[in-house]
Protein backbone atom coordinates (compact mmCIF):
# COMPACT_ATOMS: atom_id res chain seq x y z
CA UNK A 1 0.00 0.00 0.00
CA UNK A 2 1.28 3.45 -0.83
CA UNK A 3 1.59 5.80 2.10
CA UNK A 4 0.67 9.45 2.30
CA UNK A 5 4.29 10.46 2.88
CA UNK A 6 5.35 9.15 -0.50
CA UNK A 7 2.87 11.39 -2.26
CA UNK A 8 3.90 14.34 -0.11
CA UNK A 9 7.59 13.78 -0.89
CA UNK A 10 6.77 13.56 -4.60
CA UNK A 11 4.88 16.82 -4.42
CA UNK A 12 7.67 18.48 -2.41
CA UNK A 13 10.25 17.41 -5.01
CA UNK A 14 8.05 18.70 -7.82
CA UNK A 15 7.53 22.02 -6.03
CA UNK A 16 11.28 22.39 -5.52
CA UNK A 17 11.95 21.64 -9.18
CA UNK A 18 9.57 24.47 -10.06
CA UNK A 19 11.30 26.88 -7.68
CA UNK A 20 14.74 25.93 -9.04
CA UNK A 21 13.40 26.49 -12.55
CA UNK A 22 12.35 30.03 -11.68
CA UNK A 23 15.76 30.79 -10.21
CA UNK A 24 17.97 29.16 -12.83
CA UNK A 25 16.24 30.44 -15.91
CA UNK A 26 17.38 33.80 -17.17
CA UNK A 27 16.70 33.44 -20.85
CA UNK A 28 12.99 33.54 -21.49
CA UNK A 29 9.86 34.13 -19.51
CA UNK A 30 8.00 31.16 -21.00
CA UNK A 31 10.10 28.70 -18.99
CA UNK A 32 9.20 30.66 -15.85
CA UNK A 33 5.49 30.37 -16.68
CA UNK A 34 5.97 26.63 -17.14
CA UNK A 35 7.74 26.45 -13.77
CA UNK A 36 4.70 28.11 -12.20
CA UNK A 37 2.53 25.45 -13.84
CA UNK A 38 4.76 22.75 -12.32
CA UNK A 39 4.43 24.36 -8.88
CA UNK A 40 0.63 24.43 -9.20
CA UNK A 41 0.69 20.78 -10.28
CA UNK A 42 2.61 19.92 -7.10
CA UNK A 43 -0.03 21.77 -5.07
CA UNK A 44 -2.74 19.79 -6.84
CA UNK A 45 -1.05 16.46 -6.08
CA UNK A 46 -0.86 17.50 -2.43
CA UNK A 47 -4.56 18.41 -2.30
CA UNK A 48 -5.69 15.25 -4.05
CA UNK A 49 -3.55 12.95 -1.93
CA UNK A 50 -4.90 14.47 1.28
CA UNK A 51 -8.39 14.13 -0.17
CA UNK A 52 -7.77 10.43 -0.74
CA UNK A 53 -6.15 9.65 2.59
CA UNK A 54 -8.61 11.72 4.65
CA UNK A 55 -11.49 10.12 2.75
CA UNK A 56 -12.85 13.60 2.08
CA UNK A 57 -13.93 15.08 -1.24
CA UNK A 58 -13.18 18.74 -0.48
CA UNK A 59 -9.57 18.52 -1.63
CA UNK A 60 -10.61 17.47 -5.11
CA UNK A 61 -13.02 20.41 -5.35
CA UNK A 62 -10.25 22.81 -4.35
CA UNK A 63 -7.91 21.17 -6.84
CA UNK A 64 -10.50 21.87 -9.54
CA UNK A 65 -10.52 25.56 -8.62
CA UNK A 66 -6.71 25.63 -8.62
CA UNK A 67 -6.80 24.22 -12.16
CA UNK A 68 -9.22 26.99 -13.22
CA UNK A 69 -7.09 29.76 -11.79
CA UNK A 70 -3.95 28.24 -13.32
CA UNK A 71 -5.55 28.20 -16.76
CA UNK A 72 -6.61 31.84 -16.42
CA UNK A 73 -3.13 32.80 -15.23
CA UNK A 74 -1.46 31.04 -18.15
CA UNK A 75 -3.73 32.82 -20.64
CA UNK A 76 -3.08 36.28 -19.15
CA UNK A 77 0.65 35.63 -18.79
CA UNK A 78 1.04 34.51 -22.38
CA UNK A 79 -0.97 37.54 -23.61
CA UNK A 80 1.33 39.87 -21.67
CA UNK A 81 4.32 38.01 -23.11
CA UNK A 82 3.05 38.45 -26.68
CA UNK A 83 2.52 42.21 -26.35
CA UNK A 84 5.83 42.64 -24.52
CA UNK A 85 7.62 40.83 -27.32
CA UNK A 86 5.82 43.04 -29.86
CA UNK A 87 6.85 46.24 -28.10
CA UNK A 88 10.35 45.41 -26.91
CA UNK A 89 11.40 42.84 -29.52
CA UNK A 90 12.72 40.38 -26.96
CA UNK A 91 11.55 38.44 -23.92
CA UNK A 92 14.93 37.91 -22.32
CA UNK A 93 14.60 38.48 -18.63
CA UNK A 94 17.92 40.27 -18.34
CA UNK A 95 16.76 42.85 -20.86
CA UNK A 96 13.51 43.54 -19.04
CA UNK A 97 14.96 46.40 -17.03
CA UNK A 98 12.90 49.40 -18.07
CA UNK A 99 11.93 50.10 -14.47
CA UNK A 100 15.58 49.88 -13.30
CA UNK A 101 14.42 47.86 -10.34
CA UNK B 1 5.87 -5.02 -4.07
CA UNK B 2 2.31 -4.47 -5.18
CA UNK B 3 1.37 -3.40 -8.66
CA UNK B 4 -0.03 -0.05 -7.49
CA UNK B 5 3.26 0.79 -5.75
CA UNK B 6 5.13 -0.12 -8.89
CA UNK B 7 2.93 2.11 -11.06
CA UNK B 8 3.29 4.90 -8.50
CA UNK B 9 7.08 4.71 -8.72
CA UNK B 10 6.97 4.56 -12.52
CA UNK B 11 4.67 7.56 -12.86
CA UNK B 12 6.49 9.65 -10.28
CA UNK B 13 9.92 8.87 -11.76
CA UNK B 14 8.79 9.95 -15.23
CA UNK B 15 7.02 12.98 -13.72
CA UNK B 16 10.14 14.18 -11.89
CA UNK B 17 12.49 13.49 -14.79
CA UNK B 18 10.30 15.26 -17.33
CA UNK B 19 9.80 18.28 -15.09
CA UNK B 20 13.58 18.43 -14.66
CA UNK B 21 13.86 18.40 -18.44
CA UNK B 22 11.30 21.24 -18.66
CA UNK B 23 13.56 23.58 -16.73
CA UNK B 24 16.84 22.41 -18.24
CA UNK B 25 16.38 22.09 -22.00
CA UNK B 26 17.59 24.88 -24.26
CA UNK B 27 14.79 24.62 -26.79
CA UNK B 28 11.45 25.98 -25.50
CA UNK B 29 9.49 23.65 -27.81
CA UNK B 30 11.12 20.66 -26.15
CA UNK B 31 10.27 21.98 -22.72
CA UNK B 32 6.60 22.40 -23.69
CA UNK B 33 6.56 18.79 -24.88
CA UNK B 34 8.17 17.62 -21.63
CA UNK B 35 5.54 19.65 -19.75
CA UNK B 36 2.87 17.68 -21.59
CA UNK B 37 4.58 14.43 -20.56
CA UNK B 38 4.67 15.63 -16.96
CA UNK B 39 0.94 16.42 -17.02
CA UNK B 40 0.11 13.01 -18.44
CA UNK B 41 2.05 11.30 -15.65
CA UNK B 42 0.40 13.51 -13.04
CA UNK B 43 -2.93 12.32 -14.44
CA UNK B 44 -1.70 8.77 -13.82
CA UNK B 45 -0.89 9.70 -10.21
CA UNK B 46 -4.42 11.09 -9.85
CA UNK B 47 -5.88 7.84 -11.13
CA UNK B 48 -3.86 5.97 -8.49
CA UNK B 49 -5.43 8.33 -5.92
CA UNK B 50 -8.96 7.47 -7.15
CA UNK B 51 -9.53 10.97 -8.54
CA UNK B 52 -10.52 9.92 -12.05
CA UNK B 53 -12.46 13.08 -12.86
CA UNK B 54 -9.51 15.34 -12.03
CA UNK B 55 -7.19 13.09 -14.03
CA UNK B 56 -9.35 13.46 -17.12
CA UNK B 57 -9.74 17.21 -16.51
CA UNK B 58 -5.96 17.47 -16.27
CA UNK B 59 -5.55 15.75 -19.62
CA UNK B 60 -8.32 17.69 -21.35
CA UNK B 61 -7.66 21.16 -19.93
CA UNK B 62 -3.91 21.09 -19.49
CA UNK B 63 -2.66 18.89 -22.30
CA UNK B 64 -5.44 19.91 -24.66
CA UNK B 65 -5.63 23.63 -23.98
CA UNK B 66 -2.92 25.16 -21.83
CA UNK B 67 0.06 23.24 -23.19
CA UNK B 68 -1.11 23.83 -26.75
CA UNK B 69 -1.46 27.53 -25.88
CA UNK B 70 2.15 27.49 -24.69
CA UNK B 71 3.16 25.72 -27.88
CA UNK B 72 1.38 28.36 -30.00
CA UNK B 73 3.13 31.22 -28.20
CA UNK B 74 6.53 29.51 -28.34
CA UNK B 75 6.20 29.00 -32.07
CA UNK B 76 4.72 32.46 -32.70
CA UNK B 77 7.42 34.42 -30.91
CA UNK B 78 10.87 34.74 -32.37
CA UNK B 79 13.50 33.24 -30.13
CA UNK B 80 16.56 34.03 -32.18
CA UNK B 81 17.80 36.60 -29.69
CA UNK B 82 16.91 34.42 -26.73
CA UNK B 83 19.13 31.57 -27.82
CA UNK B 84 22.31 33.60 -27.73
CA UNK B 85 25.14 33.44 -25.26
CA UNK B 86 24.63 31.37 -22.21
CA UNK B 87 25.51 32.57 -18.73
CA UNK B 88 23.57 30.08 -16.68
CA UNK B 89 26.58 29.61 -14.40
CA UNK B 90 26.07 33.11 -13.03
CA UNK B 91 22.84 32.13 -11.29
CA UNK B 92 23.56 28.44 -10.77
CA UNK B 93 24.94 28.65 -7.19
CA UNK B 94 22.13 30.71 -5.66
CA UNK B 95 19.45 28.79 -7.52
CA UNK B 96 20.80 25.39 -6.56
CA UNK B 97 21.36 26.53 -2.97
CA UNK B 98 17.77 27.69 -2.54
CA UNK B 99 16.41 24.64 -4.32
CA UNK B 100 18.45 22.17 -2.30
CA UNK B 101 17.54 23.88 0.97
CA UNK B 102 13.89 23.61 -0.06
CA UNK B 103 14.17 19.94 -0.97
CA UNK B 104 16.17 19.08 2.16
CA UNK B 105 13.76 20.79 4.54
CA UNK B 106 10.61 19.33 3.04
CA UNK B 107 11.93 15.80 2.54
CA UNK B 108 13.58 15.55 5.97
CA UNK B 109 10.39 16.70 7.66
CA UNK B 110 8.23 14.34 5.63
CA UNK B 111 10.47 11.28 6.07
CA UNK B 112 10.70 11.66 9.83
CA UNK B 113 7.05 12.28 10.58
CA UNK B 114 4.11 9.96 10.32
CA UNK B 115 0.86 11.82 9.88
CA UNK B 116 -1.96 10.17 11.78
CA UNK B 117 -5.08 11.07 9.91
CA UNK B 118 -7.44 8.73 11.71
CA UNK B 119 -8.18 11.19 14.52
CA UNK B 120 -9.13 14.11 12.34
CA UNK B 121 -12.79 14.96 12.76
CA UNK B 122 -13.19 18.02 10.57
CA UNK B 123 -14.29 16.29 7.41
CA UNK B 124 -16.88 18.30 5.56
CA UNK B 125 -17.64 15.95 2.67
CA UNK B 126 -16.75 12.41 3.71
CA UNK B 127 -16.44 10.02 0.83
CA UNK B 128 -18.56 7.40 2.61
CA UNK B 129 -21.64 9.47 1.81
CA UNK B 130 -20.95 8.95 -1.89
CA UNK B 131 -20.03 5.29 -1.79
CA UNK B 132 -22.67 4.31 -4.34
CA UNK B 133 -21.63 7.03 -6.80
CA UNK B 134 -18.74 7.37 -9.20
CA UNK B 135 -16.10 10.01 -8.62
CA UNK B 136 -17.61 12.35 -11.21
CA UNK B 137 -21.09 12.04 -9.72
CA UNK B 138 -19.77 12.66 -6.22
CA UNK B 139 -17.90 15.80 -7.31
CA UNK B 140 -20.91 17.07 -9.21
CA UNK B 141 -23.29 16.48 -6.35
CA UNK B 142 -21.40 18.83 -4.04
CA UNK B 143 -19.83 21.18 -6.61
CA UNK B 144 -23.25 22.38 -7.75
CA UNK B 145 -24.74 22.58 -4.26
CA UNK B 146 -22.31 23.44 -1.47
CA UNK B 147 -19.71 25.08 -3.67
CA UNK B 148 -21.92 26.73 -6.27
CA UNK B 149 -20.76 30.23 -5.30
CA UNK B 150 -17.09 29.30 -5.85
CA UNK B 151 -18.06 27.59 -9.08
CA UNK B 152 -19.70 30.78 -10.36
CA UNK B 153 -16.72 32.82 -9.18
CA UNK B 154 -14.32 30.63 -11.12
CA UNK B 155 -16.50 31.25 -14.16
CA UNK B 156 -16.13 35.00 -13.61
CA UNK B 157 -12.35 34.54 -13.28
CA UNK B 158 -12.25 32.75 -16.62
CA UNK B 159 -14.38 35.49 -18.22
CA UNK B 160 -12.06 38.19 -16.89
CA UNK B 161 -9.04 36.26 -18.17
CA UNK B 162 -10.63 35.91 -21.62
CA UNK B 163 -11.58 39.60 -21.87
CA UNK B 164 -8.19 40.63 -20.53
CA UNK B 165 -6.15 38.62 -22.98
CA UNK B 166 -8.29 39.75 -25.91
CA UNK B 167 -7.98 43.42 -24.90
CA UNK B 168 -4.23 43.06 -24.38
CA UNK B 169 -3.45 41.50 -27.73
CA UNK B 170 -5.93 43.36 -29.95
CA UNK B 171 -4.39 46.17 -31.98
CA UNK B 172 -5.25 48.53 -34.82
CA UNK B 173 -3.01 48.13 -37.80
CA UNK B 174 -2.23 50.89 -40.30
CA UNK B 175 -3.40 50.55 -43.88
CA UNK B 176 -6.00 47.87 -43.42
CA UNK B 177 -9.23 48.37 -45.36
CA UNK B 178 -12.28 47.78 -43.28
CA UNK B 179 -16.00 48.41 -43.47
CA UNK B 180 -17.28 51.59 -41.80
CA UNK B 181 -20.98 51.00 -41.45
CA UNK B 182 -21.96 54.54 -40.49
CA UNK B 183 -20.38 56.07 -43.60
CA UNK B 184 -21.94 53.40 -45.75
CA UNK B 185 -25.42 54.11 -44.45
CA UNK B 186 -24.90 57.86 -44.59
CA UNK B 187 -24.51 58.13 -48.40
CA UNK B 188 -27.40 60.57 -48.90
CA UNK B 189 -26.24 62.71 -51.85
CA UNK B 190 -24.80 59.86 -53.87
CA UNK B 191 -27.88 57.68 -53.98
CA UNK B 192 -30.68 58.29 -56.45
CA UNK B 193 -34.01 56.54 -56.45
CA UNK B 194 -35.39 56.04 -59.98
CA UNK B 195 -38.86 54.90 -60.78
CA UNK B 196 -38.31 52.44 -63.65
CA UNK B 197 -41.16 52.02 -66.06
CA UNK B 198 -41.80 48.57 -67.35
CA UNK B 199 -40.32 47.82 -70.78
CA UNK B 200 -38.44 51.12 -71.13
CA UNK B 201 -35.37 50.72 -68.98
CA UNK B 202 -33.45 53.60 -67.48
CA UNK B 203 -30.43 55.76 -68.41
CA UNK B 204 -27.53 55.66 -66.00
Amino acid sequence: MIELNQFLILSALLFSIGVIGIFLNRKNVIIILMSIEIILLAVNINLVSFSYFLNDLTGQIFSLFVLTVAAAEAAIGLAILVIYNRNAGSIEIEKINTLKG
Amino acid sequence: MSISLLTFYLFSAILLLSSLMVISTKNPVHSVLFLILAFLNAAGIFVILHAEFLAMILIIVYVGAVAVLFLFVVMMLDFKTSLGKDNILQYMPIGLLIGLVFIAELVIVLINTRLDLSNIQILSNPLDNFSDQSNTEAIGSILYTNYVLYFQLSGVILLVAMVGSIVLTLRDREGVKRQIVSEQVDREGKIELVDVKSGEGVDI
